[in-house]
């Protein structure tokens, strides 16, 4: 793995210089402190910012990395002919993408909350871990269906699919599964149900700090008392952690076979 | 008998229900500079990935300099790899690329400050590559190719891309390298690139080896004078016979 931090450190001075991570990290930081500066300080700060930390980190984070990984194809060549081999590749294009675009998302929404001196540290450090999380899990998600499609277009639209599926489809889905099953017991599959989205996962644990799951009715209770708990914490970072590892598993075993 | 540069037996590639690889048998000559030609879509390119390990053949075996491909990959440190576009990451300086192949390569190799030098690349090298031009970018991936002190050398089409000083720098370059006992493999379309460079020709047609030897002896055989002539009439003699 020695070569895959060699290709890190490579990437990293070369994604860091790139436009794109300054301007991702400004318009973020520029929200943030609108937020605080027309929505209130502290923890309702923190709870709009949610919505545009569950929407756009994701959708940002696999049109950067789809793009990413289809762009780099020729440079993939020039690598692929050299000593290395591919899981180092893979690797050490992932960390260098990932490392700048998490590094971005950390400074352009956690300076306001700096600067401003906001009070709700948890709920902010909570945000945080987060956004870092679904950049992770998203870029690898982007590498995992780049390595598997090879034209860029089918790629990329598959992305968006996916976005559209986890931000909007799947809490339809789940609605129309209470809806639907409403007389029976559903707090353990609304539990399964909502580890198995990223996006809920990360809404769930925030809702829960920011002590407005009694909002949430029935279900939020259980959710409070399964989340809130420390084992529930660890349930929920693991599902977000097993949401990094498992499409960058698959997609390495279709990077390491594929034909370039 | 020396050991081939490159040998391969019975390759066979598909891509879906297009046979690019025909069950080919080759031996490339260690220490003589053989290319490899073909119209297009014959399979040159497919070849040469197959033997980087870009591309895994569906049959058949693949050594180089007697070393089997075998999924590992340190064969390739004896290889110098141009391919025909070359592609950096954008943000980075020239100078920055070859200290990462470098780094890669694990080897202390001297930069051919005289090939840099010739080519007019050193003020070029501390700019990003993203601001080179295609020329640049060219000249930049031969010094990449030739750092190394490869044993063999794969180029793709070299001169493409290339003014004709550079090109003439470039081809010299080679020339020079393949006196020091330096096995060449290269693709090109340009006829007095192969005629200036090539010892061995490989004429790839469908997928199938169509001819290999001596590139003397092409002319003797096709009863034509000229390359570009006898390659041509090997191409349509492969066609009607197909």
């Amino acid at each position: 793995m020695r070569s895959a931090g060699k290709i890190l450190k490579y990437e990293l001075s070369n994604v860091f210089r790139s436009r794109w991570i300054p301007a991702y990290a400004l318009l973020l930081l520029l929200l943030t402190d609108a937020l605080f500066r027309f929505g209130g300080g502290g923890e309702r700060a923190v709870l709009s910012l949610l919505n545009v930390v569950l929407v756009f980190v994701p959708l940002v984070s696999l049109v950067f990395g789809t793009m990413y990984l289809y762009n780099a194809r020729e440079f993939i060549e020039l690598l692929l002919a050299q000593p290395v081999g591919r899981a180092a590749i893979f690797t050490g294009l992932y960390g260098g993408l990932t490392l700048p675009l998490a590094a971005a998302f950390a400074i352009g929404v956690g300076a306001p909350f700096v600067y401003h001196r906001a009070s709700a540290t948890a709920a902010v450090a909570i945000l945080l871990v987060t956004g870092v999380l679904l950049t992770a899990g998203f870029v690898a998600i982007a590498f995992c269906i780049a390595a598997w499609v090879q034209d860029r277009a089918k790629g990329l639209g598959l992305a968006i699919l996916l976005w559209l599926l986890g931000t909007v489809v799947y809490d339809g889905a789940v609605l129309l599964v209470v809806m639907v099953f409403g007389d029976y017991p559903l707090e353990t599959p609304m539990l399964l149900l909502t580890l198995l989205n990223p996006i809920d996962l990360g809404r769930v644990l925030m809702l829960l700090r920011l002590d407005i799951a009694a909002l949430m009715g029935y279900t939020g209770a259980v959710f409070e008392r399964f989340f809130g708990g420390p084992l529930g914490m660890v349930a929920a970072v693991a599902a977000l952690l097993g949401w990094v590892a498992l499409p960058l598993v698959l997609g390495l075993r279709r990077f390491r076979t594929r034909d370039f | 008998m020396t050991v081939p540069a490159i040998a391969l037996s019975g390759v066979t590639k598909r891509f879906g229900a297009l046979t690019v690889l025909r069950s080919v048998d080759l031996d490339i000559t260690a220490g003589r500079a053989t290319a490899i030609v073909g119209p297009n879509a014959a399979g040159k390119s497919t070849l040469i990935r197959a033997v980087l390990g870009l591309t895994r053949p569906d049959a058949g075996r693949i050594s180089v300099e007697g070393v089997p491909l075998n999924g590992h990959w340190d064969y390739r440190r004896r290889i110098g790899y141009m391919p025909q576009a070359a592609c950096f990451p954008e943000n980075l300086s020239g100078r920055e690329v070859i200290a990462m192949l470098r780094d890669l390569r694990g080897r202390g190799a001297p930069t051919d400050e005289e090939l840099i030098a010739s080519f007019g690349l050193a003020s070029e090298l501390d700019k990003k590559v993203r601001t080179l031009s295609g020329g640049t970018r060219q000249k930049l991936n031969a010094v990449i190719a030739l750092l190394f002190q490869p044993s063999i050398l794969i180029l793709d089409e070299p001169t493409a891309g290339l003014d004709p000083v550079a090109s003439g720098i470039l081809k010299e370059k080679i020339l020079r390298l393949r006196h020091a006992g330096v096995s060449v493999v290269l693709t090109s379309h340009v006829m007095s690139d192969l005629e200036e460079l090539a010892d061995d020709i490989v004429v790839l047609l469908e997928g199938r080896v169509e001819y290999q030897g001596a590139i003397s002896d092409l002319a003797r055989l096709t009863g034509l004078a000229g390359l570009e002539k006898a390659i041509a009439s090997l191409m349509l003699r492969g066609r009607s016979g197909a």
